[in-house]
């Protein structure tokens, strides 16, 4: 396959994609076809681009602060001083891979309510384990020669995580920010059981009126969403690994 | 921070303190969808038991804040746990009014927090004890079935989950062989299919980029869209492949969800085979090779059994995302402890939510541990054997 052919194919993706969450009418001929007793073959509840943008809205909302968390948890049970809660964080977080995104969901509605807010509960809580997991593993993983010449080189703590030990550890990192926004993206959407506004009322609003349509353009923007940041977070990835002079994998 | 405090011991507790004096320990209300209202440990349950349950917890909170000796540690996290266990069964009895079937009694914030502190307690010590794999089985068994005699004694029966219970008895066991067929059933056939490909795919490396790709793009689908998806293929089998519909395939139901099920299943299954077979040393293939063995007994005498624990790391993966996933089948019609689940959401009755999710997320963690541990031992046996 030639270098540039994925590349194209991806920038073809992403137009077909903005095309047809921005004028999805022009598609109807296409999507005819699949519905039945002339139903509607564009979602006619509300508009596509609107709930495209509240569903990426929710995810980033939930990575950005699972990032944060993940991280500084991952940095606090590496350091000296929180050295003993690393071997219980280590199993907490294989129980807590064991939760069921829908469990999660539905376990967050009495706390908080329906809408939004148990959705982001539960991308928070299920996005934390990915990150969490690859930045221990990077943390704990470094080349020891490198931290005993941060240390020879007379830096401190902070000096060494800042400038050495994070930057290291960037691309592993970055690696569980995509796994966890993927795991993400396809969450979001059983979000709209509970009401929160993604691009799974659109599935559900084609489950209930058994209308295919509807599924398969939610489905397939969900998709096309995903493996477009997948591939996008995965050349990140490899950037930052070229800089630190790492074989990208 | 003086030395002589446990730092997870200061978290733990905290926790306790919080739980126990500022939370609610249950919820008492009139029926089951309208609000609840608090009881703290003393309003829940008969004086003596509620001073000696606030006792308890008090000497297990300080019993874990300072350091103490392991097997006082050991024995705080199970004590705590039982007294709340058994304590929350006798405070449904005492709140529920005399001979009134309508009113609920739930665990509230004060118990999730405190079993939860506990929890975290045991978890520590058994994380620093490293119990060998039959060990953690072991202790899985024992908490099942203490678990299970609590169940069938009786104590637990005025808790509003189990009153869901009752009403439900018949179509629970239905569903959850439902949800646990639909879980297991989709891995066998992962497996079947999927080990094969991975073989298949480590030999011929052109292949390999393709399907991987393939598999990688089919886990992007949200999940609730490939069930749906999968309707129209499958409804158009049933009509037009003669024997289809009478075997079960249908396009809502269990069939859509199994297939469903089964390709989110292929990908952790054909990539943990492709890398297990690609970790195997060159050396052992080489000394097999220069034994004189045949691809076929190479591929079956070592690569496999080398191979083997990474790719039942894969199945590890497959299993508990399944048992998860497989809460999603009742949104097309396929069953499984997802029915609890949305049709508590639909009448808000978190009790109802709660008889769906408790029983996945006890599976999925089940599943966990037993097979962490299968995994360990065919690891260790393995490097025992090589030695």
């Amino acid at each position: 396959m030639k270098a540039w052919l994925p590349a194209l194919l991806r920038l073809a993706i992403l137009a077909l994609l903005v095309v047809f969450i921005t004028s999805p009418n022009w598609f109807e001929p296409l999507l005819k076809p699949l519905t039945e007793n002339g139903a509607p073959a564009i979602y006619n509840q509300g508009s596509l681009l609107t709930l495209t943008l509240q569903h990426l809205r929710t995810v980033l909302v939930a990575t950005v602060a699972a990032t944060i968390v993940a991280v500084a948890l991952a940095i606090l049970v590496t350091r000296p001083a929180g050295a003993e809660f690393l071997p219980l964080s280590r199993s907490l977080v294989n129980i807590g891979q064991t939760f069921p995104p829908v469990a999660v969901l539905a376990l967050a509605v009495p706390a908080v309510g329906f809408g939004e807010k148990p959705t982001l509960i539960a991308l928070f809580l299920y996005g934390l384990l990915p990150i969490f997991e690859n930045a221990l593993t990077a943390l704990t993983t470094l080349p020891g020669n490198v931290m005993e010449a941060a240390r020879g080189a007379g830096m401190t703590g902070l000096q060494r995580l800042v400038k050495v030990e994070l930057p290291l550890s960037a691309p592993v990192i970055l690696g569980g920010i995509r796994l966890s926004v993927v795991i993400g993206l396809a969450t979001a959407t059983i979000g709209s059981t509970v009401a929160a506004k993604t691009l799974g009322e659109v599935i559900i609003a084609g489950l209930i009126s058994n209308n295919l349509a509807f599924v398969l353009q939610g489905g397939l923007i969900v998709a096309a969403l995903a493996v477009l940041i997948y591939d996008g977070l995965s050349a990140i990835e490899r950037y930052a690994a070229r800089r630190m002079g790492q074989e990208a994998e | 921070m003086t030395p002589r405090f446990d730092k997870l011991g200061v978290v733990i507790a905290a926790i306790v303190a919080y739980a126990a004096l500022a939370a609610p320990f249950a919820t008492f209300r009139a029926n089951r969808i309208v609000p609840g209202q608090a009881r703290s440990i003393l309003e829940a349950l008969p004086s003596p038991l509620g001073i000696l349950l606030l006792a308890i917890v008090i000497a297990g909170g300080m019993v874990a804040l300072l350091r103490t000796p392991f097997v006082l540690r050991l024995a705080t996290g199970i004590v705590g746990l039982v007294a709340l266990a058994i304590l929350i069964g006798v405070a449904g009895g005492f709140l529920t009014p005399d001979g009134n079937t309508f009113a609920r009694i739930a665990p509230a914030s004060g118990f999730w927090l405190l079993i939860f502190a506990f929890a975290l307690l045991l978890a520590d010590v058994l994380t620093r004890l490293s119990l060998s794999p039959l060990a953690r089985i072991g202790i899985l068994a024992v908490a099942a079935l203490a678990i299970g005699a609590l169940l069938a004694s009786g104590l637990w029966d005025s808790l509003s989950i189990l009153k869901e219970y009752s009403n439900r008895a018949d179509s629970f066991w239905a569903e959850a062989s439902k949800h646990v067929t639909l879980a297991l059933g989709s891995l066998a056939a992962a497996v079947v299919v999927g080990v094969p490909l991975g073989i298949l795919c480590h030999r011929v490396e052109r292949l390999r980029d393709g399907v991987l790709n393939v598999l990688n793009i089919i886990q992007t689908i949200p999940s609730i869209a490939l069930f749906g998806l999968l309707i129209a293929p499958l409804g158009w089998v049933a009509l037009h492949v003669p024997g289809a519909a009478a075997i079960g395939i249908r396009g809502i139901g269990t069939a859509p969800a199994f297939v469903a099920l089964f390709l989110y299943s292929l990908l952790p299954v054909v990539a943990n085979t492709v890398v297990g077979l690609a970790g195997v040393p060159r050396a052992a293939n080489d000394a097999a090779r220069g034994m004189g063995m045949t691809d076929r007994q190479r591929l079956l005498d070592v690569e496999f059994p080398l191979a083997f624990p990474v790719i039942l790391t894969g199945i590890r993966i497959v299993l508990v995302q399944n048992i998860g996933l497989a809460t999603i089948a009742a949104l097309i019609g396929g069953g499984g402890f997802g029915v609890f689940v949305f049709q508590g959401i639909g009448q808000t009755a978190m009790d109802l939510v709660l008889l769906g999710a408790v029983p996945t997320v006890a599976l999925a963690f089940a599943a966990a541990i037993i097979l962490d541990a299968i995994i360990e031992m065919t690891s260790t046996k393995r490097r025992t054997d090589s030695e």
